[in-house]
Order: C-alpha cells, then sequence, then structure tokens
C-alpha cells in the first residue's frame, strides 16, 4: 500500500463521500469546528504513511485487539491500516532478528519523525528483567526508540499510568511511559482497553494538523476525556430521579436504572465510551447493564471494590470495634476518677452548723 | 497522589481514622457524663415530675413566647438548616447507601432536585445565622471560637457536597473527596465541642424538666 490515504481507501471500496463523512463525524467527535472536518479530509486524504513504530510492553495484547478487530473492518481499522506500521510484534509477519531489524530500520530510516504508540507498563524491578524482547529490557528499548520519535502515543491504562500491573503489590515495579520519558510529547490514550475511535481520532489530529490534540491534567485528548461517563450517561436522568438498580437482576436492572449503587465508577472516570460506544456503536458496558469499572483513570485498580459504590467505605472500617471498646474504656476510667473526685470532696467537706455562724 | 488515589484514601483509611474517633469520643464522652450520676435531692419535691422531662424536650423546640418576633432568624433559621440537614443525610440516595453499607439499615431516599433544594435552602439559613450571628452584638459577645469553628464544619460538607453534585469549581473527583475529607473533620470534631448535642440534647431537655417539675415547675 504505498500512495496517498485516499487512493489506497478508493482501492478498498471506499467512497470520498464516505471518507468525508467519516471525517467530519471525527472532527464533530474532537469538537472541532465544522471547516476542521475538511481540513482532516484534505490532510489525511494527501498524507503518506507516517512511520510509526508500535512497542509492547508488560501488556495483554487486549489494545491490539481493541483497535485491530473490534472496528474490522470499518474505516477506523483500514485509517489504522493507512500508517505504515513498521513494527508491531503481534501484527508483524516477521519474527526474531528479522522483527528487530525492522525495527531499526525503522527508527534509522524516519529518525524523528516517526510516531512511537506504547502498550504496556515498563518494569524495573530486577533491572527490567521482567520484561524483556531481544534481549532486552523494556526500558533500554523504550529510551532508545524514544529519542527518535516525534511524539509518543502511550496507548492503555498500563503504558498511560502503570495499569494492572502496576496494581499494589506492584510486584515489577511497572511505571508508565510519562515516569520514564521527559522530553517529548506524549499522548495518553488510557483505557483497559482504550476506545479504538479516540485513537484514531488522535492519528488524524497529528496527520492534520502536524500537532497532538489539546490535552488534560493527565495527559489525556481533552475531546474525549474531557467529559466523565456519568455526565454522558444515557442513565444519567435515573440517578437525578433517585432510581437505582438494586442487584443486577432486579425490576431496576431491567428497566435500566443507574447502577451507581451496584458501584457503577461513572461518576470519577473520565472517557469517551458513553458517546463513541463500542464494537461500532452497539454498546457499551452500561448499556449492557454493567457498572464502569474507571479503567480509564490512573490506578483503578487500587481505588476499592469494583461493586460498592462510590459514597460507600473502599473497605469496611477496622475501627468499629476497637473503637467504642476504647472509648468505652476511657469513659469508665473518668467515671471512676470523677466519682472519687467526687467522694474527696464529700469527705472533705466541713458542715457549718447555725452554731457555728453565731460564733 | 492523584484525586482518584485522594478519594480512595478518604473512603478507606481516612473514613477508619474519622469513624474511629468519632466512636471513641461518642462513647467515652456518654459514658463519662451518665456515670456522673445525679446529685441526691435533699429536699422533699414540691411535685411528682410526671411527663415535665418529655414535655420540656418537645417545649424546647418551640420558641418561648414573644423570641420568635424578636429573634426571627435564630429560629426560622435554625429551623431550616436543621431539618435540612437531616434531610440531606438521611434521604439523599448516595448517603443512604453509605448508612447502608456501615450499618445494614436502608430506606428510599428523595430524588436529587429536592436534596439539592433542600441544600440550597440549609446552606441559605446557616448564612444567614451567620450574617446575624456577626451583625448582633450581643451574639457576637457571647461567640467564641468554638461557635465560629463548629459553624464552619458543618457548613463544609453542605457546601462541598454540593458542589461536587454541580460540578463547580472543581473536578467531581477532587470535590468529593473534598465532601468526604470534610464530613469526617465533621466527625472528628462533633465528640468534643457543642456539636455533642446530637446525642445530649433530648436527655438534657429530659433532665432539666423533670428537675424542674421536682422543685415546682411543672411542664
Amino acid at each position: 500500500m504505498q500512495g496517498p490515504l485516499i487512493d489506497t481507501l478508493a482501492r478498498q471500496g471506499v467512497s470520498r463521500r464516505t471518507f468525508l463523512k467519516y471525517c467530519a463525524t471525527l472532527a464533530s467527535m474532537m469538537a472541532l469546528p465544522p471547516a476542521a472536518g475538511l481540513a482532516m479530509a484534505e490532510a489525511m486524504a494527501a498524507a503518506r504513511r507516517p512511520s510509526v513504530i508500535w512497542l509492547p510492553f508488560q501488556e495483554c495484547t487486549g489494545c491490539t485487539e481493541s483497535i485491530t478487530r473490534s472496528h474490522s473492518p470499518t474505516l477506523e481499522g483500514m485509517i489504522f491500516d493507512m500508517i505504515s506500521l513498521d513494527y508491531q510484534e503481534t501484527l508483524m509477519a516477521a519474527a526474531g532478528h528479522q522483527a528487530e531489524e525492522a525495527l531499526h530500520a525503522a527508527m534509522k530510516a524516519n529518525h524523528g519523525k516517526y510516531l512511537l504508540i506504547v502498550d504496556g507498563s515498563i518494569p524495573l524491578g530486577q533491572d527490567g528483567a521482567y520484561s524483556c524482547i531481544g534481549g532486552r529490557s523494556n526500558l533500554e528499548i523504550l529510551k532508545e526508540a524514544a529519542q527518535g520519535a516525534a511524539a509518543i502515543i502511550a496507548v492503555g491504562t498500563c503504558a498511560a499510568y502503570g495499569g494492572i500491573p502496576k496494581a499494589r503489590p506492584n510486584p515489577t515495579g511497572a511505571v508508565s511511559v510519562s515516569d520514564i520519558v521527559k522530553d517529548k510529547p506524549i499522548v495518553n490514550i488510557p483505557g483497559c482497553p482504550p476506545v479504538p475511535v479516540v485513537m484514531t481520532g488522535v492519528l488524524a489530529h497529528y496527520l492534520t494538523f502536524g500537532s497532538l490534540p489539546d490535552l488534560d491534567d493527565k495527559g489525556r485528548p481533552r475531546a474525549f476525556f474531557g467529559e466523565t461517563i456519568h455526565d454522558r450517561c444515557y442513565r444519567r436522568p435515573f440517578y437525578d430521579q433517585g432510581k437505582f438498580a438494586k442487584t443486577f437482576d432486579d425490576k431496576g436492572a431491567r428497566r435500566g436504572w443507574c447502577l451507581f449503587e451496584l458501584g457503577c465508577k461513572g461518576p470519577v472516570t473520565h472517557n469517551a465510551c458513553a458517546t463513541a460506544k463500542w464494537n461500532g456503536g452497539t454498546s457499551w458496558p452500561v448499556e449492557s447493564g454493567h457498572g464502569c469499572l474507571g479503567c480509564s483513570e490512573p490506578d483503578f485498580w487500587d481505588a476499592g471494590d469494583f461493586y460498592k459504590a462510590l459514597s460507600m467505605p473502599a473497605h469496611p472500617p477496622t475501627s468499629v470495634v476497637a473503637a467504642p471498646v476504647a472509648g468505652a474504656t476511657a469513659g469508665a476510667a473518668a467515671g471512676f476518677a470523677n466519682r472519687a473526685k467526687k467522694n474527696a470532696a464529700r469527705k472533705a467537706r466541713q458542715p457549718i452548723t447555725v452554731a457555728d455562724l453565731e460564733k | 497522589m492523584n484525586e482518584l488515589q485522594f478519594l480512595t484514601w478518604v473512603r478507606g483509611p481516612g473514613l477508619d481514622i474519622a469513624v474511629g474517633i468519632f466512636l471513641l469520643g461518642t462513647v467515652w464522652r456518654l459514658f463519662e457524663i451518665y456515670t456522673l450520676g445525679r446529685g441526691k435531692d435533699l429536699a422533699a419535691p414540691r411535685r411528682a415530675a410526671g411527663a415535665s422531662g418529655l414535655h420540656t424536650v418537645f417545649r424546647r423546640s418551640l420558641p418561648p413566647p414573644g423570641m420568635l418576633k424578636r429573634s426571627p432568624v435564630s429560629y426560622i433559621g435554625g429551623y431550616i438548616f436543621h431539618i435540612g440537614l437531616a434531610v440531606i443525610v438521611f434521604l439523599g440516595a448516595p448517603h443512604i447507601m453509605l448508612i447502608a453499607n456501615l450499618t445494614g439499615l436502608s430506606w428510599p431516599g428523595l430524588p436529587a432536585q429536592i436534596i439539592g433544594l433542600a441544600t440550597v435552602m440549609t446552606m441559605a439559613a446557616m448564612l444567614a445565622m451567620l450574617v446575624d450571628r456577626i451583625n448582633k452584638p450581643a451574639k457576637r459577645f457571647l461567640s467564641t471560637f468554638e461557635d465560629w469553628f463548629t459553624w464552619a464544619v458543618t457548613f463544609l460538607p453542605v457546601l462541598t457536597g454540593w458542589m461536587a453534585v454541580q460540578h463547580l469549581l472543581l473536578p467531581y473527583t477532587t470535590m468529593l473527596a473534598l465532601h468526604i475529607l470534610s464530613v469526617e473533620i465533621l466527625l472528628i470534631v462533633l465528640p468534643f465541642t457543642k456539636l455533642f448535642h446530637v446525642f445530649t440534647l433530648f436527655g438534657s431537655r429530659w433532665y432539666n424538666g423533670s428537675a424542674n417539675a421536682r422543685k415546682g415547675v411543672p411542664v
């Protein structure tokens, strides 16, 4: 697949009209002005496959599955095909030394220009021995690849924030990409896995404007992570009315009431699931009847029970037995002290009679 | 510490510390107060106490004749904010969830809009009472640090809870964490300040009522 993107798309039977519609949708999802859709279409149509190097570290391949499979064979998938994916262990045909050669060749040929995509966290424990590729630690590979990258996209919560490998007690000493690379622009696209359209949205933005989209304080594109799941949830009116499902199979659950009481983390989770949805817009976790786990937030794994409402204690309070006992003991001790004081005062009292006063 | 970690801390260890101090302080003070006992009544009672204790519990919630006119803000504002606090704490859905989780007891809540209205009215009443306390020389003169402090620790949970729900100033996660933290401060402070009237109010009214009756002033 060589030449401009529009030619490749045309070969695959995608009309100009369909492509324009797609760009307009993408632009509106990213809250860009209407003209941006056209600009995006023009820029992307003419784009000559930027080199992309995808490094998988401590990950489960769920992010790759999400992007390559769940939308296949839609436009997102094709756009993804359009980039020159020079290294991706899971998808590439090459293996072993050939794969390593492809990686180094791409890094050399496009030095300073390639996009580096990382999924998975980077283990620092045991000198990085927990995850090695071709005998080199993830840390070493990342540092080398980051040097020549124009920008880095950390895909998935593991790459963005350490994710599940970083969950307590973090046996491998896992850290995120931004913990290691400080001198390159980094976009975090968290999620476990992330929403595919967010990924292509960021790529489209990069191809169109030559820059990365506006990011929030956690390095996430504002266009997709600017609002919480809760605020965009179609079940939100039930929350406001105080109508909650109490179990996963009660009347409320069947009627599609709010899942807050079943532990939904929607109110504290920033992601695009509620608007972009999954599987080509088919559904998303809350629509299928399960509360949000908060997977696009840092340390979501350690943020208390998935099935406990946000207003509930994260863990059962341990002080409820010991504290009253201690209080009762202290109270009883104070009571005895007060009694002793009273008795002492009574003993020390010297009654005064009328006769005393008349003296 | 990011805001989710902050929230998890206030929902976990923070809550543990606060509930611990609250329970310890409350049980301690109730024990101490009730083990003080009553002084021996050396004089013969002028009347049997009868229902004076119970009557006083209710009568002291009503303004004495003329007082409503002299001090309307204290009475009306006092009613609004006490009832408002009870409505918010006991009928707000997330609060019922907390109580259900801690005690196993649960009951239906009110819609979010009604809780929102109660919250705004409670805050308005509390602000009016604060202004009144500042403006009236006698009230200001009688106010100590504890009065201002307890006002603040009562007001903050209401304000932060409302701001969290309305998405004001800070992201929801941070505001929710601040809300829970402010409640934890209230829990810690409650047993050791005048806020302890939550527990002692009715007992002391009963005590005074029956003591007054024995002295010949039945109510």
